[in-house]
This record gives C-alpha cells, sequence and structure tokens, in this order.
C-alpha cells in the first residue's frame, strides 16, 4: 500500500486524477514550460541585455507604476463599496450588487474602446476633464483608468463576505466601552478586514500587470511613454524576434508566479483570521 | 418583579444605535460609493449602447448583420461550444478527485489550476505559438502534415481552452468539498457503479455550481481578446471572433459598427451577471432552507 493516497471506497480516483493530470499537462503545463525551455536556449547574458534595454526598464515601470496606483484606488473605493453594499440600505442596491462584476464579465477589448470614447477629448467625461488640464485617453493617465476599471470586483468581492461574518457583539462590545464609531471602525473592524483588503489588491494588481486588452485603445502605445510590457511582446512578436518576446514573457511569467505566491498566503492568513475571531 | 428602566434620551438618538453611523455620515459613504461605480461602472456600460445606436437602427443593424460580423458570431460561438464542455468535464475530473479522495500533493494541484488566472493573456496566446508556431516544436511536423494550428480555428480554441481552464474546477472543488463523501459513500455501499453514484448522487448536488461555472466559463471564452488575438493572425471572415472584429472596426475608424458589435457582447456579459445573480439568490435561498430544516 502506498502512503501517496488515504484509502477510500469510492471508485474513480485513478480515471479522475489521471485525466486532471493529462489534461493540465497538455494544455497548461507543457505550453508553459515551452516559454521556459525556449529562454534557456539563450545565454543568460544575451537575456539580461534583452530584458534590461531602455525601452523595455520604461514599460515596466509603466505597468507597474499604473497597475499599483489602480490597485490602491481600487482598495480604497473597493473598500467603500463593500462597506455601502453590507452595512446600508438603499434603493437600488441589489442591482448595483450585481452590477460590481461587470469587469470580470465584459470582454476586455468593449472596455477599451468604451473607456477610450468617453475619455477622449470630445468624449463625455473627456471634454470636462481636458480643459482643466486632464489628458487621459492616449496617455499614461488613460492606463491608470483602464485597470482601475478591470480591477474593481476584487477588493469588493474579498471584502464583502468578511465583512458579512464579522460579529456585531464586537462592534457592540466597543462601543459599551465607549469607543466611537470611528474608533470602532478604525481598531475593530479595519483590522479583521486587513487580510482580505490585502488580497484583494494583490489580486486586482496582479490581474493589471498582465492585462492587454482595455488598455491598448486607450493608451496610445507610445514607446518609452505610454507602452505597456504586454504590448512590447506582442510587438516583438509581430517583428518575428521570438526571442526577445519569450524572454520577455518569462519575465512576466515569474512575476506572475511571485505574486501567485504571496496571493496564497494571503488567503491563508485572511482564513486563519477569520477562524481565530 | 419587573421594572422598566427609561433612559432620558431624545427619539433622534433613541433610533440611531450605538453601532450605527448617523444619517449624513451613511448617506455620504452611498454617495460617494456610488459616484464611484457611476464614473467607472456604469457610464462606460451605457455609452457602449449610445455609441453603438447613435447612428440610427440601419447601421446598427447593417454593422451586425454584415458577413463578417456573422462569421465573426459564429466562429465566436464555436470555440465557446468546444471550450466550455471540454473545462467542464476537466473541472468536474479535478473536483471529484481533490474533493472526495485524500492525497499528498493536493494543494499543489489546486495552484496549478488556478494558475491560468494569474498568465498575462498575451503570454497565454505567446506559448501555444512556441509550441505549434512554424518557429515552435511541432511547426516543422504541421507543416510537412499541411496542418495548420496558429493563425487558424484550432489555436484560438486551444488559447481560449487555456484562459478558462480554471472556471469550472474552481466553482466545484468548494462546493463538493463541503458536501464531503458520506451520501457518495452510502449509494456505494448500496451496490451502485461509480457512474450510477456520479449521475445520481453527486450530479444533482453540483448541478447548479456546475452551471454557475459553466456561465462564467462561457462570457470569458467568448469575451477572451488579448490570447486570441496572438494566435488568431486576424484574417476577416476565417479567423476572426467577436472582440478582434470589435478591434478591427475601430482601427478602421468606423466606430459606429465596432460599438454596435461591442454591444452583442456588452449584452452577453448582462445576461451572464443576471444568470449568476439568480442562481446566487437560488442558493441563498437553498440554504435557508436547509438551515430551517
Amino acid at each position: 500500500m502506498s502512503t501517496f493516497k488515504q484509502h477510500s471506497i469510492l471508485p474513480g480516483f485513478n480515471l479522475a486524477l489521471g485525466f486532471t493530470l493529462l489534461y493540465l499537462s497538455l494544455i497548461v503545463l507543457i505550453p508553459l514550460s515551452a516559454a521556459f525551455i525556449r529562454t534557456a536556449e539563450l545565454t543568460w547574458l544575451e537575456f539580461w541585455t534583452i530584458v534590461t534595454t531602455p525601452r523595455v526598464m520604461a514599460s515596466y515601470r509603466l505597468t507597474f507604476g499604473a497597475s499599483f496606483a489602480a490597485a490602491l484606488v481600487n482598495a480604497v473605493f473597493g473598500l467603500l463599496v463593500a462597506w455601502v453594499l453590507v452595512r446600508y440600505h438603499f434603493p437600488g442596491k441589489k442591482l448595483v450588487d450585481a452590477l460590481v462584476d461587470l469587469p470580470f464579465a465584459l470582454p476586455t477589448a468593449v472596455a477599451g474602446i468604451a473607456l477610450t470614447a468617453l475619455y477622449a477629448g470630445n468624449g463625455w467625461i473627456g471634454q470636462f476633464l481636458e480643459p482643466m488640464g486632464f489628458k487621459v485617453a492616449f496617455t499614461p493617465l488613460g492606463i491608470f483608468v483602464a485597470l482601475t476599471f478591470i480591477g474593481l470586483p476584487f477588493v469588493v468581492r474579498t471584502v464583502q463576505p468578511v465583512l458579512e461574518d464579522i460579529e456585531s457583539e464586537l462592534e457592540e462590545a466597543a462601543a459599551t466601552l465607549g469607543a466611537n464609531r470611528w474608533q470602532t471602525f478604525t481598531r475593530v473592524i479595519f483590522p479583521a478586514l486587513f487580510p482580505a483588503l490585502m488580497t484583494g489588491f494583490a489580486l486586482a494588481f496582479a490581474r493589471a500587470i498582465g492585462e492587454y486588452g482595455s488598455v491598448i485603445f486607450i493608451a496610445g502605445n507610445m514607446p518609452m511613454i505610454s507602452e505597456i510590457t504586454p504590448l512590447l511582446i506582442i510587438t516583438k512578436l509581430e517583428q518575428y524576434d521570438y526571442a526577445g518576446a519569450t524572454a520577455l514573457s518569462v519575465v512576466m511569467l515569474v512575476i506572475s508566479f511571485i505574486l501567485l505566491l504571496i496571493i496564497n498566503l494571503l488567503q491563508w492568513w485572511s482564513r486563519r483570521r477569520s477562524i481565530e475571531s | 418583579m419587573t421594572t422598566t428602566i427609561t433612559f432620558p434620551l431624545s427619539p433622534a438618538a433613541r433610533k440611531e444605535r450605538a453601532t450605527q453611523e448617523p444619517a449624513w455620515v451613511r448617506w455620504s459613504l452611498i454617495g460617494l460609493a456610488l459616484m464611484f461605480l457611476t464614473l467607472f461602472l456604469f457610464i462606460p456600460l451605457i455609452s457602449v449602447f449610445y455609441e453603438a445606436l447613435k447612428k440610427g437602427s440601419d447601421v446598427y443593424l447593417a454593422a451586425i448583420t454584415h458577413p463578417d460580423a456573422l462569421s465573426a458570431i459564429k466562429l465566436t460561438l464555436t470555440v465557446a461550444a468546444i471550450a466550455v464542455p471540454l473545462n467542464l468535464v476537466f473541472g468536474v475530473a479535478a473536483a471529484w478527485a481533490i474533493a472526495k479522495f485524500e492525497f499528498r500533493g493536493k494543494n499543489l494541484l489546486i495552484t496549478l489550476i488556478d494558475l491560468p488566472f494569474s498568465v498575462s493573456p498575451v503570454v497565454s496566446g505567446l506559448i501555444y505559438v512556441l509550441v505549434f508556431g512554424l518557429q515552435g516544436w511541432l511547426g516543422p511536423w504541421l507543416a510537412e502534415h499541411d496542418l495548420k494550428i496558429i493563425f487558424a480555428v484550432p489555436g484560438i480554441v486551444l488559447a481560449t481552452v487555456f484562459v478558462t481552464v480554471p472556471f469550472i474546477a474552481r466553482e466545484l472543488i468548494p462546493l463538493m468539498q463541503a458536501q464531503g463523501t458520506e451520501e457518495e459513500e452510502a449509494a456505494v455501499v448500496l451496490g451502485a457503479s461509480g457512474w450510477q453514484t456520479f449521475y445520481h448522487v453527486t450530479l444533482p448536488n453540483i448541478k447548479w455550481g456546475l452551471l454557475y461555472g459553466a456561465i462564467l466559463c462561457n462570457a470569458r471564452a467568448m469575451g477572451e481578446f488579448g490570447a486570441v488575438s496572438v494566435v488568431s493572425g486576424h484574417i476577416r471572415g476565417s479567423t476572426n471572433t467577436l472582440p478582434l472584429h470589435v478591434e478591427i472596426l475601430y482601427n478602421e475608424y468606423n466606430f459606429a459598427a465596432a460599438f454596435a458589435v461591442a454591444s452583442l457582447l456588452a449584452l452577453l456579459a448582462l445576461v451572464t451577471l443576471a444568470l449568476k445573480t439568480l442562481i446566487e439568490a437560488r442558493n441563498k435561498q437553498h440554504q435557508k432552507q436547509r438551515g430551517h430544516e
């Protein structure tokens, strides 16, 4: 008897696990490994040169900067939206709650052209911002707007269930002990929400870094100024620079894996917190 | 003996509980949240339909009944019709293994299933070019046998399957874990075969979760842009999905037509959200009923 699997009378383990592993290998693992194996054909120096040219470095700064700013805005407003949806009643609340997931369901290309039309100089929103000196469409600011849109549901959906589960006794106790609402929020509620908030922030950030569809329409895509890393991969691919495109995608993959690890740790922390309380 | 103690509270203060914010704070927060959502969600959604219908219904109908648009609709439906069932079978198999059995490396397997969600869509397309493209591992062999995967429909299907792998599995795994194994074990002890157990015991328990995952999987399969864009080759009328068709029309400055086609995808998104909300409401009610029993 191997110790790999605990005994069970249910059938189908070998078939189910075998199929799962075969499918994952063919669809996910082998293709993903192609990126690493093809990059291994480069020397370390070649790889380093490709992934640190000034144009590439500018794209990292833009991608990470805009993603961070968008995730930060989503952390603040996502917490606010989750709070309002859980704690208050107002007309149309159910509709608003359902529509929060729109960025998950709306194809990114549609979001991209809609935001571009809105924030262009003659668009509904752009026409007010442009006279005030804010050019949004075709600038890095536009990238921030698109990334805020696609990251919007993450914080709301991670914070919402935790907020629903917070025992009202805790808050009552705080009130009894003389805390005002602000103190109760900052000392009791916020610490309980913090792991979920961080998870939502990390999820929104991870999603924003890889985002392509909604960004390319609004970005303007000027090298060194408004060119994100995923677009640079496509550009290299269209120039038949496979080595360059692959090396850049390995950098993106490694960053994604590190973020995935962080997110898993955060979720574990969040779960432990909720069990403790 | 019972005595009623009355506190000297004003009527307004009595209504306000110690664990609730004053009304002006409540309404300011609601207003601020709705302002943010209006700016970033509602206006973009409305503008899709506004831009689509701005030039009149004739232009709208012409755009969505154009042969290129129709072939894009057909391809999008075909791709989803392959990708969703494949991931459905995968999701059920993975959830059966993970939720009903204890084995080593389970958490690693769950992480691997979620992996496609953290890969950039562009990279998701690129890896298939590396395997099947002309410069790729299987490229020379495929060219010899006159098989085309990249810049053809199979590549689009593969890229779509990749980005939608986790949807159904991650819906089913927690659901089936929560349901435990007692019911299935009882069926097996009573002499049911594995398939009978799955069909008559497990499937009725997971059908709503299955549907939920399939709806989300379908929405992403039909709407995927980045991954498909890398492997499609953008050949009009043959390898153009709906999102790619939107891009082509938009880049040709044919904005009314681009938004008309985009409005179809926006409708798909709204239908998806509606079905999702309905299933969630049903599940909540179901749980409540179970709680009362």
